[in-house]
Order: C-alpha cells, then sequence, then structure tokens
C-alpha cells in the first residue's frame, strides 16, 4: 500500500494517456464503465468491443501488460465467487461435461465476470497514469466539495504514516513477546487501533497548528485550474463514447 | 536596541490553572541568531507557539518589527513569524512539496505568478527545487527538514522559529542544516536539546525553566557554566568541551 | 464489502448515486462551518486511520475473515456527519486510486459503509449510552452493539439493493440469509474491535469521543479482561443469534424450507475452503453456505457452526503457527 506520488497503481509515464487532464479522464471513465454496465449480458460482442477498446488504451498508455494485469487481480476473488453462481442460480439446468448448471446462473457469473473486470481494468488504467494530486485536482475540477477533496487530499498524505505507525506498533508488540494464540486475540489488535486513533488525531491537532501558523483562515484554495482545451475534452471522452454507442447498439438488437 | 522580536511580561496558563509560562520577557534584534534552551517542560514550545498567535497569552505583549500582536494584526504576524514545526510530517501536509510550498503564500493572498515564483526561490534557497514534484512522505529525513523551512521562507518571514530541527537526522543532515541555517540573513530562534549544534550556530542564547527566562548570554559562557547548567539539567554530550573550542 | 460493477444495475445504482450524493452534501451541511475551519485534517487524519484498519483481517469463523468496516467506530468518536465523511473519502479513494469497488457502484458503495454504518452505528451507541449506566463498562458495551448492527444494517442494505436491480441471478431467498448470516459473524468482529477501540481512547483521552462530548463520565482506566472479550463475543453471538431468528422468518419465503433443514455437513465444509483472508471472502461465502438453507433453524445453526467450526480451526491454525 503505498499514497502520494508512486502510489502501488501508478505508472510513472509520458503517454498521451498520462498527459491528459485527470478531469477528462475520471468522466471517460464514468461513461466506459457506465456504457460497460448498462450494456446486456447476452451482447458477448458488445463485451468483446469494450475490451478491445481497452486493450487499445493500454497500449497507448505504454503501461506494461504485466504491470496491468497483476494490478487486475484486485478482481480475482470476485470471479471466484461468480464462478458459483452457475450452481447455485435458479431456472432449468444443464449438463455441462460432468456437472450440473443452471443457465441462469452461467450467464449471471459471465455478466459479471465481464462487467466486473472491464470496470476495474479501466479504472486499474486511470490510476495508472495518473498521479494522486492530479486526481484530487480533477475531482476538485468536476465540482466534488473542496471539502472532500481536502479530506481525501490529507487522508493520502497520511496513509503511510499512520500504517507506518501501526506497523511499528505490531513490531513491538512481536518484540516484546506477543503471539496471537487464539481467535478470540483481538484486543491487541483492537487496543493497538485505539492507540493508533489518538495518535492519528493528535497528530490532527499539530497539523491543524502548523496549518494556522501558515496562515489558514478556513478557507481552502486549492491550485489554480487552467482551461482544458475541447480538443483534450474530445480525445479523452472518445473511448467513452465509442461505448455508449456500442452499448445504445446492444440494447436494440 | 531596535529589536525583530520583542516579548514583554507573556504569561500563559492552561484552562485547569496550570501555569506554563510566567512573565517571560525577551529581545532579539534583526539579524540575530538566538538558542533557546531548557529541560523538558519549561514551557518552550508553548512559548513559541505564542510567537505566531496560535496560542494567546493571559497577559504580556509580541511586537514584531514595530507591530503588536492583536486580533487585527494576527494575519500579518503570522506571515512574518515562520514556524517551522518538530516534525516535518505535521509541517507538510499536503499531497506535494511544491503545493505544500505554496500554502501559505496562496493564504497571504499572494496573486497565482507570485505565488509560483516564491515557491521556486524558497525551494532553490534550501537547494532542494528538484523535488518539487515529489510527495512529502518520500524524502529523507534531511529533505523533509529542509523542505519545512522552504514552507516558510516562501511567506518572506521575516523570523525564523525552529522547533527541535535536529531532531531525526543524521550526521551529514544536521551538518548541512547548519551550514543552511547559517547562510540564510533570516533573524532565527532555534529551540533544541542539541547544545553543540546552538552552540555552532547561534553566538547567544536563552535557557528557560518552568516557565521563565533563567539565563539569557553568550553560547560559549552558558555552556561553561557547570552550576547553571546543573540547575537546568542541560547536559554536554560526553568530550564536549566548549572552552576548548574556539567561541563564537 | 466492496460492490464491484454489474452486480447491481445501472438504474438502481444511479438511485443509490444520488441518496449518497444527498446524504453526503446533509454531512457536509450539518458539519458546516465547524468542520472547514477545523476539523478538515482531523477528518482527513481519522479517514487514514480508517483506511489502514481495514487492512486489518480479523478471523470471523470457518476461515473467513472480515475487515473492519469503521463506520461505526468513525461515528462514535467523530460525531455521524463527520465520520459519515470520513469514511466516504475512504471509499472514494479506495474506487479510484486502488480500483476496489465499482465505479458506478460507487454510489452503492458510500451508501452501505459510509453512510447505513455511521448513521445506524451512532443511532445505536447513543440510544444505549443514555440507556445504561454511566460506566465505562457500558460505553463498551454500547460500542458493541453499534458495531455489530452497523455491519448488518449495511447487509440488508445491500440486499435491498440486490432485491431491486440485482444481476447476480443468485436467487433473492439465497442471498438474503447468506448475507445476514455472514455479516452477523463480521460483525461481532466488527462490534468487539470497535468496543475495544472506542476503550482504549476512554482511557486514555475520554475528550476525544464524539459521541459521550455531552455525557458525565466517571474517568476510568479501562483495559478489557480476557474474560470480557469472551463474554463480548457471547453477546455477539446472541445478537447474531436474534438477528436470524428475526430476520431470517422475513427472508424465507419459501415455507418448504423447513422440511430441507437436513443440516448440511457440507455446510461447515464448503465454508473451510475459503482462502483465509480473501478480501471478498464475505461475498464468497454467501454464495453457497445457504444453498440449503432459508429457515430460521437452519440460520442459526448455521451461524452457530460456522461459529464453532472457525472458531476451532483458526485455534489449531494459530497454535500450529506460533509452536
Amino acid at each position: 500500500m503505498s499514497g502520494g506520488h508512486a502510489h502501488a497503481l501508478h505508472f510513472h509515464g509520458h503517454s498521451p494517456l498520462h498527459r491528459l487532464p485527470a478531469a477528462v479522464k475520471l468522466v471517460g471513465l464514468l461513461a466506459f464503465v457506465l456504457a460497460v454496465v448498462a450494456t446486456p449480458a447476452r451482447a458477448v460482442w458488445a463485451f468483446s468491443a469494450y475490451a478491445l477498446i481497452l486493450m487499445v488504451l493500454l497500449v497507448l498508455s505504454e503501461v506494461p501488460a504485466r504491470f496491468f494485469l497483476t494490478r487486475l487481480a484486485i478482481d480475482l476473488p470476485f470471479i471466484a465467487f461468480a464462478l458459483l453462481l452457475p450452481f447455485v442460480g435458479e431456472g432449468p439446468r444443464f449438463n455441462l461435461g460432468p456437472l450440473t448448471v443452471s443457465a441462469a446462473g452461467l450467464l449471471g457469473a459471465w455478466n459479471l465476470i465481464a462487467k466486473a473486470t472491464l470496470s476495474a481494468g479501466a479504472s486499474v488504467l486511470l490510476a495508472a497514469t495518473t498521479e494522486v494530486p492530479d486526481i484530487l485536482a480533477g475531482l476538485s475540477r468536476l465540482r466534488v466539495p473542496p471539502v472532500l477533496v481536502a479530506i481525501a487530499s490529507f487522508m493520502i498524505r497520511y496513509l503511510e504514516v499512520v500504517a507506518g505507525e501501526f506497523r511499528r506498533n505490531r513490531i513491538a508488540m512481536a518484540a516484546r513477546g506477543y503471539q496471537s494464540r487464539s481467535a478470540l486475540d483481538w484486543k491487541p489488535i483492537a487496543v493497538s487501533a485505539g492507540a493508533l486513533f489518538i495518535r492519528s488525531f493528535e497528530r490532527g491537532e499539530r497539523v491543524y497548528q502548523a496549518m494556522l501558523a501558515r496562515g489558514y483562515d478556513g478557507r481552502w484554495r486549492m491550485e489554480g485550474q487552467q482551461v482544458i482545451p475541447r480538443t483534450q475534452w474530445l480525445a479523452g471522452l472518445f473511448p467513452g463514447i465509442v461505448a455508449a454507442a456500442i452499448m445504445v447498439a446492444s440494447r436494440l438488437w | 536596541m531596535v529589536t525583530q522580536l520583542s516579548v514583554s511580561d507573556l504569561s500563559f496558563s492552561y484552562p485547569d490553572g496550570t501555569e506554563v509560562l510566567k512573565q517571560v520577557s525577551l529581545a532579539i534584534a534583526p539579524g540575530e541568531k538566538v538558542g533557546l534552551l531548557g529541560p523538558n517542560g519549561a514551557g518552550k514550545t508553548t512559548f513559541v507557539l505564542h510567537l505566531n498567535g496560535i496560542l494567546r497569552a493571559s497577559s504580556g505583549t509580541i511586537n514584531l518589527g514595530g507591530i503588536t500582536l492583536s486580533d487585527e494584526t494576527l494575519r500579518e504576524i503570522r506571515r512574518r513569524v515562520g514556524l517551522v514545526f518538530q516534525d516535518p510530517d505535521d509541517q507538510l501536509f499536503m499531497p506535494t512539496v511544491f503545493a505544500d510550498v505554496a500554502f501559505g503564500p496562496a493564504n497571504f493572498g499572494f496573486a497565482p505568478e507570485e505565488v509560483d515564483h516564491r515557491v521556486r526561490e524558497a525551494l532553490e534557497s534550501v537547494g532542494e527545487w528538484h523535488l518539487a514534484d515529489r510527495a512529502p512522505h518520500h524524502l529523507s529525513g534531511g529533505e523533509r527538514r529542509k523542505v519545512a523551512i522552504a514552507t516558510v521562507l516562501a511567506s518572506d518571514s521575516e523570523l525564523l522559529v525552529l522547533d527541535e530541527p535536529t531532531s531525526n537526522l543524521d550526521p551529514a543532515g544536521r551538518r548541512e542544516l547548519v551550514a543552511l541555517l547559517s547562510s540564510l540573513p533570516t533573524t532565527q530562534l532555534i529551540v533544541t536539546h542539541d547544545l553543540p549544534f546552538v552552540f555552532e550556530l547561534c553566538p547567544r542564547s536563552i535557557i528557560m525553566d518552568r516557565g521563565r527566562v533563567v539565563a539569557d548570554g553568550r553560547t560559549g559562557e552558558l555552556l561553561s557554566n557547570r552550576q547553571l547548567m546543573a540547575a537546568h539539567r542541560l547536559e554536554l554530550p560526553f568530550g564536549f568541551d566548549p572552552t576548548n573550542i574556539a567561541s563564537r | 464489502m466492496h460492490i464491484p460493477d454489474g452486480f447491481i444495475n445501472v438504474a438502481t445504482a444511479a438511485g443509490a448515486g444520488v441518496v449518497a450524493a444527498s446524504g453526503l452534501g446533509a454531512s457536509l451541511r450539518r458539519t458546516g462551518r465547524d468542520l472547514s475551519e477545523r476539523q478538515i485534517p482531523f477528518a482527513g487524519l481519522t479517514a487514514a486511520f480508517i483506511f489502514a484498519v481495514q487492512m486489518l483481517n480479523f478471523p470471523v469463523g470457518a476461515g473467513t475473515s472480515g475487515h473492519l468496516l469503521g463506520g461505526s467506530l468513525a461515528a462514535i468518536l467523530l460525531g455521524p456527519w463527520l465520520g459519515v465523511l470520513a469514511v466516504a473519502v475512504v471509499v472514494f479513494v479506495q474506487a479510484l486510486m486502488f480500483a476496489d469497488g465499482g465505479i458506478v457502484a460507487l454510489g452503492l458503495n458510500v451508501l452501505n459503509m459510509a453512510l447505513v454504518t455511521a448513521l445506524v452505528g451512532w443511532g445505536v451507541f447513543r440510544s444505549l449510552v443514555k440507556l445504561l449506566p454511566r460506566r465505562s463498562t457500558a460505553v463498551m458495551i454500547a460500542s458493541m452493539v453499534a458495531g455489530a448492527l452497523s455491519v448488518v444494517a449495511s447487509a440488508l442494505a445491500f440486499v435491498l439493493q440486490y432485491a431491486i436491480g440485482g444481476e447476480g441471478a443468485a436467487p433473492l431467498q439465497t442471498v438474503f440469509p447468506a448475507m445476514v448470516g455472514v455479516h452477523s459473524l463480521i460483525g461481532i468482529g466488527e462490534g468487539v474491535i470497535t468496543a475495544l477501540a472506542v476503550g482504549a481512547v476512554l482511557a486514555v483521552r475520554p475528550d476525544l469521543i464524539k459521541g459521550l462530548s455531552d455525557l458525565k463520565l466517571p474517568r476510568l482506566a479501562t483495559t478489557p479482561s480476557r474474560r470480557s472479550i469472551v463474554a463480548f463475543v457471547a453477546a455477539g453471538l446472541v445478537v447474531a443469534l436474534a438477528l436470524v431468528f428475526l430476520v431470517a422468518p422475513i427472508a424465507s419465503g419459501d415455507p418448504d424450507g423447513l422440511e430441507r433443514v437436513a443440516i448440511d455437513n457440507g455446510f461447515i465444509e464448503s465454508a473451510k475452503e475459503h482462502p483465509l483472508e480473501g478480501p471478498l471472502a464475505d461475498y464468497g461465502v454467501s454464495g453457497i453456505e445457504n444453498e440449503e438453507t432459508g429457515t430460521v433453524l437452519a440460520g442459526a445453526i448455521g451461524v452457530g457452526a460456522t461459529f464453532v467450526a472457525g472458531l476451532i480451526v483458526t485455534t489449531i491454525l494459530r497454535r500450529r503457527r506460533s509452536a
């Protein structure tokens, strides 16, 4: 886990995808995923087309396929669950080799795997090509309330600090001979969580003082935002628009 | 004497009645570098938080370059006093170094181009402009400290107040910090337990204990005064003898 | 608990998005000026704290582990509105920067994991703290129940969304008791950790607990004993069973289910096969374990058996690891 620049999903680069403004990419991501989710499960051709779009974007982004696929693994536990659906699904069943599966369940599994994977793939691509401060700036550009963006910004800044304190805490416990012995041993976890909260909160107090010291007066000033040229909007939204067209076609046929 | 900072009869108690500062008075001339020494719990950090108006005194006055601290002048005082906190992780709270250094100037109302210019100047003066796009938590201890100093330089502070600047620094980082601070012309007040550091950097020191100023004089003389040192739980590192080193 | 895209249809997700957005708007208004003035760094640090704590997996039984949702903890410590905002930010960042949870499903996830948990947790905590005697044990019991119920409420919210627009093809009669059953267990973990974490804060800085700020409590150092933890877990189990008894009859639309009670030995076995710490193991189990159940009795036995089996398995595993 990581925060800030080199966060776990970021791949440093200078591709056309990296250069697109974050706000454009965020809207593009939403458009693409909306199209994917709204597509009927039976339209297999449409999902193939989405996968193709994603592959083209991946090539454009210069993010290595290996990097992309390992990050996509976050999807795996869910695929494992989806694979169970054919066995618990309702409706008529048929034989698939040695197994008996429900047709509706099979379709449900396909629906889930296709959509969840495509959506996660698009999200991974966004995260891989966009640095965290840019995502935050993009969110505030898209009118996400500045207070939420500010909370997110603090959270990302201190994620590693807090996780580091937590890690040291557990090492210190282990160093003094602590071993979890039974399933009921939640107490040390919880007590260290409590201690961690106190430390986090007290750090919040000091950070607030540091902000005051540098003239903070309750107004959160984000950095100046440049105008995004229309061509960049068009270029960034193009995959999303194509996906939307495919979705409409898939629903009509 | 022309004063950069003059504090008179400053007293402060916590809401529960604990007296932390008792009639503290001191004056610092422009360009001076002064060490503020004292045992833990002497009230040094509390005192420092007053210089910026983060804590407000029960009585007494603070005057900075002719401006007296009050509700009306709070903002101006905060711009003029640059406070560098002990833990750079508290000081550097923005996602990038650039955004963090820009935080002060942006709050103090400088125009965007002016903010950018100041950020660059401040980071260059601490020799760390190349870190501008990095995230604070990926920097080394020494880099964090220098960037933390840049965050207050960017607002054109007249008085730099540093709380334990050498804590958690390796010897090389500490040496670089000495070089940086001695090269800065700004008036400096340095709160520290690191006596050789003060000896190297500050010709003058003030000792606080139990909320009072108990000594104020040349650093070399204070550090050589065994009685005074022992009375206030101050100890020199083994083998360090200020009388043997050319006094500053 | 992170719902991926494709599980709930667009219309339902969009509806949830509208509800979530208005909930966040209300929270922002309620926290109002005080928030922007003072509490942004506190909320940010708390969000970082919840993010870190969410990586903690705790055993819930049958080789399954849940992780803390943190909504009730955040609400008790920060107050409901700031708690909602802190957890919502966690969910946002997880989706956008860690690809955890869907994009279209963001509204669903914010609704279930931030709004429902924080508001239910706060409501339960406050009602109990006012009812119970003013003692630190009472505070911890209130935290425990608040934590447990917030998770169950979150699972119920999911079931409701699934009933409206689910695309999973698993029948509702399976999903409902499965989700509630498994989350009763996860709820025990959430409740115990919430209670102990609140207890730890109570012992050192009671002034930091927003949920107690208007109540006078005698200052008591609380380091809960092992016995009290056992008592907590037992209480949690009772709550879970009570829930099954109350909720399962509504869940089971099939009275014939009683005949199929033939208590599944496969139940425990299949559950054991799950990876110890799979982040979505809670879903995985929910899919199969209640395949044959749908009745009160089965649900209750299921909860009990899963719990006991899990206890045995994890205890053996840990003994072996530390041996």
